[in-house]
């Protein structure tokens, strides 16, 4: 089976600075992976050089995204091709209709796949039901992008519009930050309910919390722009338990 | 330069191409003999004459003119166009233009003068009066002797100077206490590209609103390319007790005019007045907004928007005249600016001693789309109550790159991105225009312009 995203080897930075240091990681279909690590350790770099936000270096190594090169893909290209970022921070975007944006992404990605464009009416009985299951009310639709929203109403927003436009590889950046426990269950119900034998999702987080609710079948371990720990969902657990500076103790041994 | 060279200095004749004010003013006098002006209007055009004489054109050393440079017009034989230039503008090129379809009275005037044919009344609430100011003049009119040029003729404008001197029509509307106007009026104002090099326009509207009365007029100018004409228009309104009024000033004129307006508006209490201004075309464009509040409770709100490209300039100027207690203002102008084009804005808030709790609000925001574009801003607050909230805030910025990374990351185009978000910037100002037809299709005008213009494209990659 083809997997569907191959890192190798991967080298990049920002301004000057080297973040990531080499990371090689493949997502089979079906998979979930969760990438673990304490602040500053790349975790973010990861999600914004899959996702083309400008301004990232690539000093050496390469991405494929179901067999092409993804580094050479624009970010509407790779959101078209099936990838799907869900921001750590969405942006407010005043004046931006929500319905007018999302379904004009929506087609963008209809078009690419050869489906024909839905129409406003099609489109509103479409995103009926993925409204309910991320418990937001259908009022957000007629707001602008963003605007207004509380913390919690924008990260089930994030996961509402990935629900939306069906991607086949997900990236979540941190999108537990910030939520209560209530809106942590629902966001996560949401990924659970999109998951499939043909997608695939990357986890990125701080704390397992999330990893309570969207279980993993893989989980690695980023320090210093390194992968330095691979495990099951156990991993997760007694990172949990030990914290990190218990791994980062046995890289200096290592070394 | 050769001492051979026996062909006399080719100086230009300016003495034939740039008349003095004072000498268009003694030709401008035996036109208006033959005009029915009642005698107390004579007086104040020569006292504007008078007032030019003293204050001249401004020059870039005038704290106000700092950033506008009127040299282009100053140096140019604008000559007012005193009589109809007979130019031949049918009906249907007329409605090629904007906001024709619209229901409603609509006076049109051609080179400053008034053009019947054209224009059409339709039926109105009794009371409502609605003429040209020309005819206005003609029947004599006591409560225009109480209004015409009593806001302009202590103002420090050297245009309106002239304006006052020289106006030749333009609208009267006269809205009685108590009375809806429900159809927008509008008045188009056209430059005829039969008028030749170096007319002036010189117009003038009063609007008079009485208690509790309601009305939107809409001001359309626009001109036909080749001749580097001049706009100079004045309105002057007074908007009684509790009453409504939306006024819209729509300026496209073509690349090659100069646009100079000016809206001197007094504001009585518990009123309600927007006035909004749309700036689109000429090479030089000024606005000069003067509003006075002078009733308790009002509330004022100014509200613009500017498109320039290539090597155009929009300028907006403004005084908020915070006169009573109570009252709250409000000021919303967004620009948009490509080509080597500029964009000025001076916000001036003036709160009297006795305005206390007032709530004054200035924003003026920029998008630059290209590195050779500039905006002068300025904010000026004047403070002599001690009880007040004012704010102002100024950006100038491009677009924000984060959001046209989460548009793109949603598969949206990067152009499309680009022209959503400049589209909403537009859209924050064009929301905020009441009359539901004339904003739709401000909002179609406004997109259409975007799409055609290089404002989107410049900056996009591919």
């Amino acid at each position: 089976m083809q997997p569907i995203l191959e890192i190798r080897n991967l080298q990049a930075g920002v301004e000057g600075r080297h973040i990531l240091k080499g990371i090689s990681l493949t997502i089979q279909p079906g998979e979930i992976h969760a990438v673990m690590g304490p602040n500053g350790s790349g975790k973010s770099t990861l999600a914004a050089v899959l996702a083309g936000r400008e301004g990232y270096d690539i000093v050496s190594g390469e991405v494929r995204y179901l067999g092409q090169d993804l580094l050479e893909l624009d970010p509407e290209e790779r959101a078209r091709a099936g990838l799907f970022l869900a921001f750590q921070y969405p942006v407010e975007i005043p004046g931006v209709n929500s319905t007018y944006f999302l379904k004009a992404a929506l087609n963008e990605i209809r078009k690419h796949r050869g489906l024909s464009e839905m129409d406003a009416i099609e489109f509103l009985g479409f995103v009926k039901d993925k409204i309910k299951l991320l418990e937001l009310n259908e009022d957000l639709l007629k707001r602008p992008v963003n605007v207004g929203f509380s913390g919690g109403e924008k990260k089930r927003n994030e996961i509402f519009q990935m629900a939306v436009l069906e991607p086949r590889l997900a990236v979540l950046d941190e999108t537990d930050s910030g939520l209560d426990i209530d809106a942590l269950r629902v966001v996560s119900n949401g990924v659970n309910k999109l998951r499939s034998p043909q997608n695939a999702a990357l986890v990125i987080t701080h704390y397992q919390r999330l990893l309570n609710y969207i279980v993993p079948d893989f989980v690695h371990v980023l320090m210093d722009g390194r992968i330095v720990r691979s495990g099951g969902k156990e991993l997760a657990l007694e990172l949990e338990e030990r914290g990190y500076d218990w791994i980062a103790r046995e890289q200096r041994l290592a070394a | 330069m050769s001492a051979s060279n026996q062909s006399l200095p080719t100086h230009p004749a300016v003495s034939d191409e740039r008349p003095t004010p004072e000498f268009c003013f003694s030709v401008w006098e035996q036109a208006l003999r033959e005009r029915s002006e009642p005698k107390w209007v004579y007086p104040l055009r020569k006292a504007g004459l008078a007032r030019f004489a003293e204050l001249g054109y401004p020059t870039l050393q005038h704290e106000d003119w700092r950033f506008t440079n009127v040299e282009g017009i100053a140096s140019r034989p604008f000559r007012p166009a005193l009589t109809p230039a007979g130019a031949t503008l049918t009906p249907g090129e007329l409605d090629q233009l904007v906001f024709a379809r619209l229901g409603g009275d609509r006076l049109v005037f051609v080179d400053g003068h008034f053009s019947p044919a054209l224009s059409h009344f339709g039926p109105k609430p009794g009371g409502v009066e609605l003429t040209s100011l020309g005819a206005a003049l003609k029947n004599g009119g006591a409560t225009l002797q109480a209004s015409l040029a009593r806001q302009s003729r202590v103002a420090t404008n050297a245009f309106t100077a002239l304006n006052d001197a020289f106006f030749t029509d333009g609208a009267c509307i006269v809205v009685p206490p108590d009375t809806v106007v429900p159809e927008p009026v509008r008045l188009v104002f056209v430059g005829s590209a039969g008028g030749g090099q170096g007319r002036s326009a010189h117009l003038r509207n009063l609007i008079l609103v009485g208690a509790h009365a309601q009305v939107t007029v809409l001001e359309t100018y626009v001109s036909f390319g080749g001749t580097a004409m001049l706009t100079n228009t004045v309105t002057e309104l007074e908007a009684g007790e509790g009453a409504v009024v939306e006024h819209l000033r729509f300026q496209d004129e073509s690349e090659d005019a100069f646009h100079l307006g000016a809206l001197y508006a007094t504001i009585g209490r518990l009123a309600n007045v927007v006035t909004h201004s749309f700036a689109l075309g000429s090479q030089l464009s000024r606005q000069s907004l003067h509003t006075v509040l002078d009733g308790e409770g009002l509330e004022a709100t100014l509200n613009g928007l500017y498109l320039t490209t290539g090597n155009r300039l929009a300028d907006h100027h403004m005084v908020v005249e915070h006169a009573k207690p109570h009252c709250a203002s409000h000021e919303y102008f967004n620009g948009i600016l490509a080509g080597k084009s500029r964009g000025v804005f001076h916000g001036r808030i003036l709160v009297r001693p006795n305005a206390q709790k007032t709530d004054a609000k200035q924003t003026n925001k920029n998008i630059l789309l290209s590195p050779t574009a500039t905006v002068n801003t300025k904010p000026q607050l004047e403070i002599y109550a001690d009880d007040v909230k004012c704010t102002h805030g100024a950006t100038i910025g491009q677009l924000n790159p984060e959001s046209v990374f989460y548009l793109r990351a949603r598969g949206i185009p990067l152009e499309t991105a680009r022209r959503m978000l400049i589209h909403a910037f537009a859209g924050e100002i064009i929301d905020r225009v009441r009359c539901t037809p004339i904003r739709q299709e401000l909002d179609q005008l406004v997109w259409d312009r975007l799409e055609a213009d290089e404002h989107v494209h410049v900056g996009a990659r591919k």
